[in-house]
């Protein structure tokens, strides 16, 4: 594997102190290569959200090494993963995770603020994501008008609009039926392929996780496996 | 940075109209009635001063006895005489003009109307003590006055109730019994601090003493101060003058009074601007109680969007974006409450300002420094909040339900 844009190396998490610490992650290995289409599986509780919150930087790990771009994650406070974040992820949510009472075009917008864009480019970044996720003409709809499927599009315009190098979906098809998870995961396989986005995304079942080219495993807090997908 | 962040703050605002303006509430009232409050006070105590002011301004009142509400025993102490008078003249310095005044009271009739009013014997330099000015006609002339004639100038209020529509200046009236020619009438001088200042009939005190009081006697003096000299130091020389005049003995108490209407006006204004601070105070207490409010409708905010601030947590805000978001989401809420509160003032003010008979002051200053105060309150108490906000776990506000 040639320029890996994410290397984990013996990374373990703990969950509290004490009698009561839950170790979560017990020693991850996992090299993740840019533009890699990735499906994390694994039983419930196998820490597969853990691992996505310390490749997302939002949160640290407990031990080991986390290189994301070459720099050692573990290492940087707060703010500093908060600044990565801004600069290279994007992020979709099971729950969609939009501001509510807020237009499409506005949500979409939001990473832009924080970018300090001005406001001619934040309109077109904006516009030409909700475009991408087919979506322009809803541009001045809140996410009470919205069905499930336009929302998690709405979330995926927004990850995208900063064209971040890397994509963090944990379970964004769980909240949906099995037609609208098929066109999120289109949406997706367009995002990596033609965009050269790298997704990692972590799914439950089968029939989305063939979709991407790399599917790791997860048990008990340790990778389990790592095979290649149908789409590799 | 900024720009962006009153962007946002805006935004939340505007997403949440009946949220803010109960948030604003607090502010909205403690601006409005500190405002409202100080902005009558100033008026009352302009009142105040406008209407001791008419009394003339800087002006010494000698009357024998012992000043107001100290009568005490023993025989009346005598009036004033006219060598008293040219005394005061000649050897007092820092004298602008001096008056003779003698008072009555009577009946005033002119074609059947009655009206019953004060009469003041007096000189033509009463109107320079006083600074009256006559509307109409002229003052006494000088044989007039040294011959003692039946001339009068009449107030305003005595020219509406006996002459009423009439031209008064040239007609006849009776006054006590006598009759009188009207040559002038006064210049409004409006409510004084001691009734109604044109309710009076001012005629020759040589006229007065022979034909109402009797006597030769003064019963008050009216020594204006000149403009250049200190009014205490006048009062002091002008105590010492009579005290001589009235052989009274070192150690033994004044059968005379001074009475220093800048000194009452002073008091009274005082008076006025304290009952103004209290009140104000109070007021603030309560604009207080609003920052309180802001406070905790931001803290109930910063819960209920716990997962609004994950979201721009994950989106890569950094801690102080979040907390300078809900900080001058603060500010703005409570500037736009102080505002809103002085708006509120200004059309409170003007309308109650005219109930009250207390002129309407627009005081730029007093409203500056509660709109800033207002700002202040955002800042302090939405400081807490924000700070509270800004440490969030980005994972955990995430989960939050
Ligand atoms: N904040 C937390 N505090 C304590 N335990 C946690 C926390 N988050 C997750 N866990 C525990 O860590 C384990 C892994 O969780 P998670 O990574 O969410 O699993 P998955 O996403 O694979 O279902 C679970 O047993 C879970 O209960
Ligand atoms: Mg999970």
């Amino acid at each position: 594997m040639i320029d890996p844009i994410i290397s984990m190396r013996g990374v373990t998490k703990v969950y509290g102190e004490g009698p009561t610490a839950f170790q979560a992650l017990k020693g991850i290995d996992l090299d993740i290569a840019q533009g890699d289409f990735v499906a994390v599986m694994g039983p419930s509780g196998s820490g597969k959200s853990t691992t996505m919150n310390i490749l997302g930087c939002l949160d640290v790990p407990s031990g080991g090494e986390f290189l994301f771009k070459g720099r050692h994650v573990e290492t940087l406070d707060r703010d500093q993963r908060a600044l990565l974040r801004r600069r290279y992820l994007g992020f979709v949510f099971q729950g969609f995770n939009l501001l509510s009472r807020t237009t499409a075009l506005e949500n979409v917008e939001l990473p832009l603020l924080y970018r300090g864009e001005d406001k001619k480019t934040r309109y077109d970044l904006g516009m030409a994501a909700l475009d991408k996720v087919g979506l322009k003409d809803w541009w001045d709809h809140t996410p009470a008008e919205l069905s499930g499927g336009q929302q998690q599009r709405v979330a995926i315009a927004r990850a995208i609009v900063t064209s971040p190098d890397v994509l963090l979906a944990d379970e964004p098809t769980g909240n949906l039926d099995s037609e609208r998870s098929v066109e999120i995961m289109q949406l997706l396989t367009d995002l990596n392929r033609n965009s050269g986005i790298t997704v990692l995304m972590v799914t439950h079942e089968p029939d989305m996780a063939a979709f991407a080219r790399t599917i790791v495993h997860f048990k008990d807090g340790l990778v389990e496996r790592i095979e290649e997908g149908m789409a590799a | 940075m900024l720009g962006t962040t009153v962007i946002l703050a805006f935004r939340a605002i505007n997403r949440h109209k009946l949220r803010s303006f109960l948030t604003t509430l607090g502010i909205i009232i403690g601006v409005a009635a500190v405002v409202t409050m100080v902005t009558l006070g100033n008026g009352a105590t302009a009142a105040v001063r406008e209407q001791i002011s008419s009394l003339g301004a800087n002006v010494l009142q000698l009357r024998p006895g012992q000043g107001f509400g100290r009568g005490g025993g023993g025989p009346r102490p005598p009036d004033f005489k006219e060598r008293d008078l040219t005394a005061i003249e000649n050897q007092l310095t820092g004298v602008r003009a001096v008056a003779p005044v003698v008072q009555s009271s009577g009946t005033a009739i002119y074609e059947g109307n009655n009206w019953s009013t004060t009469v003041y014997g007096t000189t033509s330099t009463y109107s320079e003590v006083q600074q009256w000015k006559i509307a109409d006609g002229r003052l006494f002339l000088p044989d007039e006055e040294a011959a003692g004639k039946p001339v009068c100038i009449i107030g305003n209020t005595v020219r509406t109730n006996l002459f009423q529509g009439a031209e008064p200046v040239g007609k006849r009236m009776r006054i006590k019994g006598v009759s009188c020619q009207v040559v002038g009438v006064l210049a409004t001088r409006g409510q004084g601090g001691f009734g109604d200042q044109d309710d009076v009939v001012v005629m020759p005190i040589k006229f007065v003493q022979r034909r109402f009081t009797g006597d030769r006697d003064i019963s008050q003096i009216m020594v204006a101060v000149d403009d250049a000299y200190d009014t205490s130091t006048v009062q002091t020389s002008l105590e010492e003058l009579m005290r001589e005049r009235r052989k009274i003995k070192a150690g033994d108490q004044d059968n005379f009074n001074i009475f220093d209407t800048k000194q009452i006006s002073d008091t009274l204004t005082g008076t006025t601007t304290i009952l103004t601070q209290i009140v104000g105070a109070v007021a603030a207490i309560s604009l207080l109680v609003g920052g309180i409010g802001i406070m905790n409708i931001m803290l109930v905010s910063v819960t209920e969007r716990t997962r609004e601030i994950g979201i721009r947590l994950a989106i890569g805000a950094v801690a102080r974006e979040v907390l300078m978001q809900f900080l001058v989401e603060a500010i703005v809420l409570s500037c736009l409450g102080g505002v809103i509160g002085l708006a509120l003032a200004l059309a409170a003010s003007l309308a109650i300002a005219p109930l009250m008979q207390v002129p309407f002051l627009f005081d730029i200053k007093v409203n500056l420094i509660a709109f800033l105060f207002s700002a202040a309150i955002g800042v302090v108490f939405g400081y807490f909040p924000a700070r509270r906000a800004a440490a969030l776990n980005p994972i955990d506000a995430l989960r939050h339900e």
